[in-house]
């Protein structure tokens, strides 16, 4: 092993510094060329990706893009499909699948050991291999709404919500986190009086933020992100989602500076996300080794 | 308060037998300690009466009540943990209070009970501060106070102190006994330790392989050990065990000696006969020095001395090469190599079936 020494620490430092500043500066790459792009006329922007000229502020510069990228598609209801199809999936998953945890982790019933391997095989198996069954289901399913019992669930918010609320990686996150937390403490509110649901939301709920962080970003992640089964269930622009509305600038001639400046908008929300949620989600990731 | 019946209470994790029935009494207002080395079933057997777990045979009565199937939280009892188990996302007062949150009692109840538990254990001014800002021991009397404003008929307390350093050790046992006077409440102590069992109980139950070895007052279990196994466990230092013959019996004795000690009658009620191969007990306190090396019954030479400030303790090998350790006042002085003599009241001695 070296040894360090007063002189030799500080050039080490300088060298971890400038190999991680270069690694940060290569992450930033696609977000730049994006950023930069959006302000771009279609024309330059083209020319200007054969040199660095893709990454700097530079020619002729202006909001047309964002203006034209307005006219074209319904960005304002697109975000907030997509916001609220994701905020409500990535609560009710933290819900669902905290308490599905919670389940095989603190209550003793038979069979739970060989549920939980079901439900971590699911991991396994690629959504490609299951999307035209589940279509088939969705467009048959009953719902129960203001004007009686309809049939088919396609084209509505919760064809994108209900099928996502719980998955194998959330509920496997959670079970990790709670199978470390102290049994004592569990013990102790037994023994105080609590009852399993006052144990999960006064004890057990307090304690997990960094799992919960965890957990959200990465169903924030997956949701914002999904396109092929927004694609397949909803057909109408009304429940239309961000990614899908890609398609209104893939027409017979292909705006690139619009599409950027539409990217650059959609990835706000995501930015804001995980800017908020960044110090626990890091946290969680460090002290379970899982990856984002 | 309530007394605690346990009648051959069996617990089993699968195949393996933890508890091997348990037949135990503890009176209302007793504080009885549960002591025993690692693995002997002591925690098992608390955790049974708490409700954390399942108990496989038996019977099991608080007050008058068998609990065997009630849960934890009506069973009337209140638990401190080895680790403290305070809530780190709480006050102090939220995690002392919890209890009665859980209970749904008012505000002015929880606020006069909490203030009452804050000024038994002397820890008012923590009351606003979180877990993390405590020491250990501050720690600890904040899982005695979450125990105590919930007026629970039993307390169980699983090795509390273990995780204390040595003077906090000695101080939070003090502030336990009082709080038992105090109080007057049925307590059941775990603990390895047997100092703490000597010092707190009024009855002590020693466990070995989930089975009861003896339980009586703390000077019954140090005079008159049931067995090898008590006699070695209670008492520090440990009682000496010397392999003896049988010469023969006089009245009330048994005569015994080997290499090392002459023949000595000793009080048994064993049935031995002559030739029996037994383990004689002598406590480290009751062996006297003699610079007569003829003058006192056993002899050897000293290996090593330790001075503990209020008595000294003299390792000895013995002439069959067997060893000793005598505890003797804080002026003896034994050098190493020494040959010396040493004596015993034969009435303080104990004959034991080698195990």
């Amino acid at each position: 092993m070296a040894i360090v020494t007063p002189e030799n620490r500080g050039l080490r430092l300088v060298v971890r510094y400038t190999v991680l500043t270069i690694i940060a500066v290569i992450f930033c790459f696609p977000l730049v060329f994006m950023i930069m792009s959006s302000f771009k006329p279609s024309q330059q922007l083209l020319t200007d990706t054969g040199s660095l000229r893709a990454f700097l502020p530079v020619g002729d510069l202006s909001f047309d893009n964002y203006i034209e990228a307005f006219a074209r598609a319904p960005i304002g209801l697109f975000v907030f499909n997509s916001m609220f199809v994701t905020g409500t999936t990535v609560i009710l998953t933290l819900l669902i699948c905290s308490m599905t945890a919670f389940s095989f982790v603190y209550l003793k019933w038979r069979g739970r050991g060989l549920v939980l391997s079901i439900i971590l095989a699911t991991l396994i198996v690629p959504f490609e291999t299951i999307v035209i069954p589940l279509l088939l289901l969705a467009s048959k399913l009953p719902w129960l709404g203001l004007h009686g019992i309809e049939w088919g669930w396609l084209n509505s918010y919760r064809v994108q919500i209900i099928p996502f609320v719980a998955d194998g990686l959330t509920i496997f996150l959670f079970v990790q986190y709670f199978k470390d937390l102290p049994g004592e403490l569990i013990e102790a509110a037994r023994v105080e009086g609590a009852s399993w649901p006052q144990i999960y939301r006064r004890i057990v709920m307090p304690l997990s933020g960094p799992v919960m962080a965890t957990a959200a970003i990465l169903k924030f992640l997956a949701m914002y992100n999904s396109y092929l089964w927004p694609l397949m269930v909803v057909q109408k622009e009304q429940y239309r989602p961000v990614m899908v509305g890609l398609q209104y600038f893939f027409q017979l001639n292909i705006a690139w500076g619009e599409i950027m400046a539409y990217l650059s908008l959609i990835t706000v929300p995501v930015l804001a996300f995980y800017l908020l949620l960044q110090r626990a989600f890091i946290a969680s990731i460090a002290s379970t080794g899982v990856k984002g | 308060m309530a007394n605690v019946v346990l009648k051959d209470l069996r617990k089993s994790y699968g195949n393996v037998d933890v508890i091997k029935g348990v037949d135990l009494t503890i009176n209302d207002g007793e504080f009885c300690v549960f002591v025993g080395p690692s693995g002997c079933g002591k925690s098992t057997l608390l955790r049974m009466i708490a409700g954390l777990e399942d108990i496989t045979g038996g019977s099991l009565a608080i007050g008058d009540k068998v609990v065997n199937e009630v849960q934890p939280k009506d069973r009337g009892v209140a638990m401190v943990f080895q680790s403290y188990a305070i809530f780190p996302h709480m006050t102090v007062r939220e995690n002392v209070e919890f209890g009665l949150t859980i209970a749904k009692a008012t505000k002015a109840e929880k606020e006069a009970k909490v203030a009452e538990a804050a000024r038994i254990l002397q820890m008012e001014h923590l009351l606003d501060r979180r877990p993390s800002q405590l020491s250990g021991g501050q720690r600890q009397r904040v899982a005695i106070g979450r125990a105590i404003v919930r007026k629970p008929e039993v307390f169980l307390f699983d090795e509390p102190l273990s995780n204390l350093d040595a003077s906090l050790r000695m101080d939070m046992r003090m502030e336990i006994g009082k709080l038992h006077k105090d109080l007057r409440a049925t307590m059941i102590y775990v603990t390895h330790d047997q100092v703490e069992a000597m010092t707190l109980a009024d009855k002590i139950v020693v466990l070995r392989d989930g089975i009861v070895q003896q339980i009586g007052a703390p000077m019954d279990l140090y005079h008159h050990p049931a067995n090898l196994f008590v006699a070695g466990f209670i008492g520090s230092p440990s009682m000496n065990f010397l392999d003896v013959e049988v010469k023969g019996r006089d009245g009330d004795a048994l005569v015994v000696s080997n290499g090392a000690l002459d023949p000595v009658g000793v009080p048994s009620t064993l049935e031995a006969t002559t030739g029996t191969r037994l383990k004689l007990g002598i406590r480290p306190q009751y062996l006297r020095p003699s610079t007569d090396t003829q003058a006192g019954k056993l002899h050897g030479t000293v290996t090593l001395t330790e001075r503990l400030g209020s008595e000294t303790v003299v390792n000895l090998r013995l002439t069959d090469d067997s060893a000793l350790i005598a505890a003797l006042g804080e002026d003896a002085i034994f050098d190493r190599g020494r040959n010396v003599s040493l004596s015993f009241d034969p009435t303080r001695a104990h004959l034991f079936f080698a195990e």
